[in-house]
């Protein structure tokens, strides 16, 4: 285990450290102390380790992370592990707004609360949020799953492209194109395989599934008027 | 962009060190503001006495004789002291009177705040500059709001710069954009008289809330008014004599981020303007709600 200090250690070599950036993959386990909210702490990372921060950090934490297991022992702010392509990111605490934006792959876990626009241009990533989000979740999503054990605010799924939404509270209101599907024995079978890979225990079954009406894809003649 | 900040001391025992508690989370704001920055302080006193801030860029103003001058229009005494390129008139008088007095006989000085207990100190600078330039690592209060600025919508001068006063003891800081702070400006010019200093649509803001609150209400409803009446993007951290609140847009692009412990309530832009404060470790933290009023103290 190796721990770096931000107290001590500049933001920009931490990462680069973390990016193994010199070649030398010597060292599998990372632990970050004093983050004291600054941004951009362990993005871009291309390998395999494993990286615990110790507090609350602010904008990008993880962001891009491709095979890095990140945890965040504290509340991220704006854009946490946004457009990650693999891996895990992990938030102990509540996650600011735009939670996973154009996240491509991998799994972010947000243990608290998310707020405003969690998951918004998902790509293929999986978002799981133990507690609430805020309103404009899966804002215009194009693939991926979002899943939210608590509620969930305003105009969920507005403008969906693709993507599952899996809601285990109430939701306050759905967006424009966004409409309730079926569960099935299948989609409960795949969220209680994506929720024991987050290490998250809920009853599936208490689950409602979302995803797009698909009535936004082409322009209706009919419509034309309007402009 | 803009960064704010605002800190609340609910123990009495440390309003002494409000200033050095305070100015740390202003500079860690730089970054979101680096073209200019203010600070409002709220003094730990119950004082009856008017307190206006006045402002005057040049360094030999004559302040003792602006003092003279009033105490002799006015009848009673009015004292002065001088803070860099700012000063402080005070005495046993209504503050409305003697801000209507600098008003009209000394239309070239700039009113920064009046009150009994506010204070407001504002410049064109970093943040780090202007804290160091008016003391405010020294000073002693119940609470302070302060802003760092990256102009959008007005010319970088002093007088654009935040927090904004328009009544009694309330102070204004904004975070983002208001879009229909023309119409209103011109409708409370024609509908409550009132006089604006600045084409700032942050001064606006703080214009209609003490239009709200001269009707009558409390800040809180004058909170609850203002989101059905202006259009926009914001955080705003707001000072009265006896608290501070926050408010964001519905919408919420403007980021907020609050702790509280037994000592302190703070906000910020972002978590870093708190993460020096003692305490924080144990801190509650939280993202405030969108369209939802927060308020401490009397306020």
């Amino acid at each position: 285990m190796e721990i770096i200090d931000l107290n001590s250690v500049p933001v920009r070599e931490m990462n680069q450290r973390l990016q193994m950036r010199d070649g030398v993959v010597n060292e599998q386990e990372f632990q970050v102390l004093h983050p004291g909210g600054r941004h951009a702490l362990s993005v871009g990372l291309t390998h395999p380790i494993d990286v615990t921060i110790d507090g609350h950090t602010g904008y990008y934490c993880g962001g891009m992370n491709q095979e890095a297991k990140i945890t965040v022992n504290g509340n991220v702010g704006t854009g946490v592990a946004e457009n990650m392509m693999s891996g895990c990111v992990r938030v102990k605490g509540d996650a600011s707004q735009s939670a996973g934006a154009t996240a491509h792959g991998g799994l972010l876990v947000i243990e608290g609360d998310a707020s405003a626009r969690c998951a918004i241009s998902l790509k293929g990533g999986d978002v799981v949020v133990c507690g609430s989000v805020g309103h404009m979740a899966a804002f215009m999503a194009q693939a991926g799953r979002l899943v939210v054990l608590g509620d969930v605010g305003d105009d969920l799924g507005d403008s969906l492209y693709e993507a599952d939404i899996y809601v285990g509270g109430t939701v306050a209101s759905l967006g424009a194109d966004c409409e309730e599907k079926e569960m099935n024995s299948d989609c409960r079978g795949e969220l209680e395989k994506l929720l024991a890979e987050a290490g998250v225990t809920a009853d599936v079954t208490k689950f409602r599934r979302y995803g797009s009406a698909k009535k936004l894809y082409h322009f209706n003649i009919d419509n034309a008027g309007d402009y | 962009m803009c960064g704010i900040v605002g800190l609340y001391l609910k123990n009495p025992e440390i309003r002494d060190q409000l200033g050095a508690y305070f100015s740390p989370m202003l500079e860690q704001m730089s970054d979101r503001g680096p073209d200019s920055a203010g600070v409002a302080i709220y003094r730990d006193d119950v004082s009856q006495s008017a307190k206006v801030t006045l402002y005057d860029p040049g360094p030999n103003f004559n302040w003792t004789e602006l003092a003279a001058d009033s105490t002799r229009d006015l009848g009673v005494d009015i004292s002065v002291e001088r803070i860099s390129s700012h000063a402080i008139l005070s005495g046993e008088i209504e503050s409305a009177t003697l801000r209507r007095w600098v008003e009209e006989k000394r239309p070239n000085i700039r009113v920064m705040s009046s009150g009994n207990n506010l204070e407001i100190y504002k410049e064109v600078g970093l943040p780090s500059d202007v804290l160091t330039r008016f003391g405010i690592p020294q000073v002693s209060g119940s609470h302070a709001i302060g802003h760092t600025r990256m102009a959008t919508e007005s010319a970088v001068t002093t007088e654009g710069a935040h927090p904004f006063n328009t009544g009694d003891d309330l102070c204004l800081v904004h975070n983002g954009s208001l879009s229909n702070h023309h119409r209103l400006r011109d409708w409370l010019r024609e509908h409550a008289d009132f006089k604006f200093q600045t084409e700032n649509d942050s001064e606006v803001a703080a214009a209609y809330l003490t239009w709200r609150l001269g009707q009558g209400a409390t800040i809180a409803e004058a909170l609850e008014a203002a989101l059905l009446d202006l259009d926009g993007f914001y955080t705003f951290a707001i000072g009265t004599r006896d608290g501070f609140s926050v408010l964001r847009d519905p919408i919420a692009c403007k980021p907020a981020v609050m702790a509280e412990t037994e000592n302190w309530v703070a906000m910020a832009s972002e978590f870093r303007a708190l993460a020096q404060l003692p305490g924080v470790d144990e801190a509650r933290v939280w993202e405030p709600e969108p369209a939802t009023v927060y308020s401490w103290g009397q306020a």
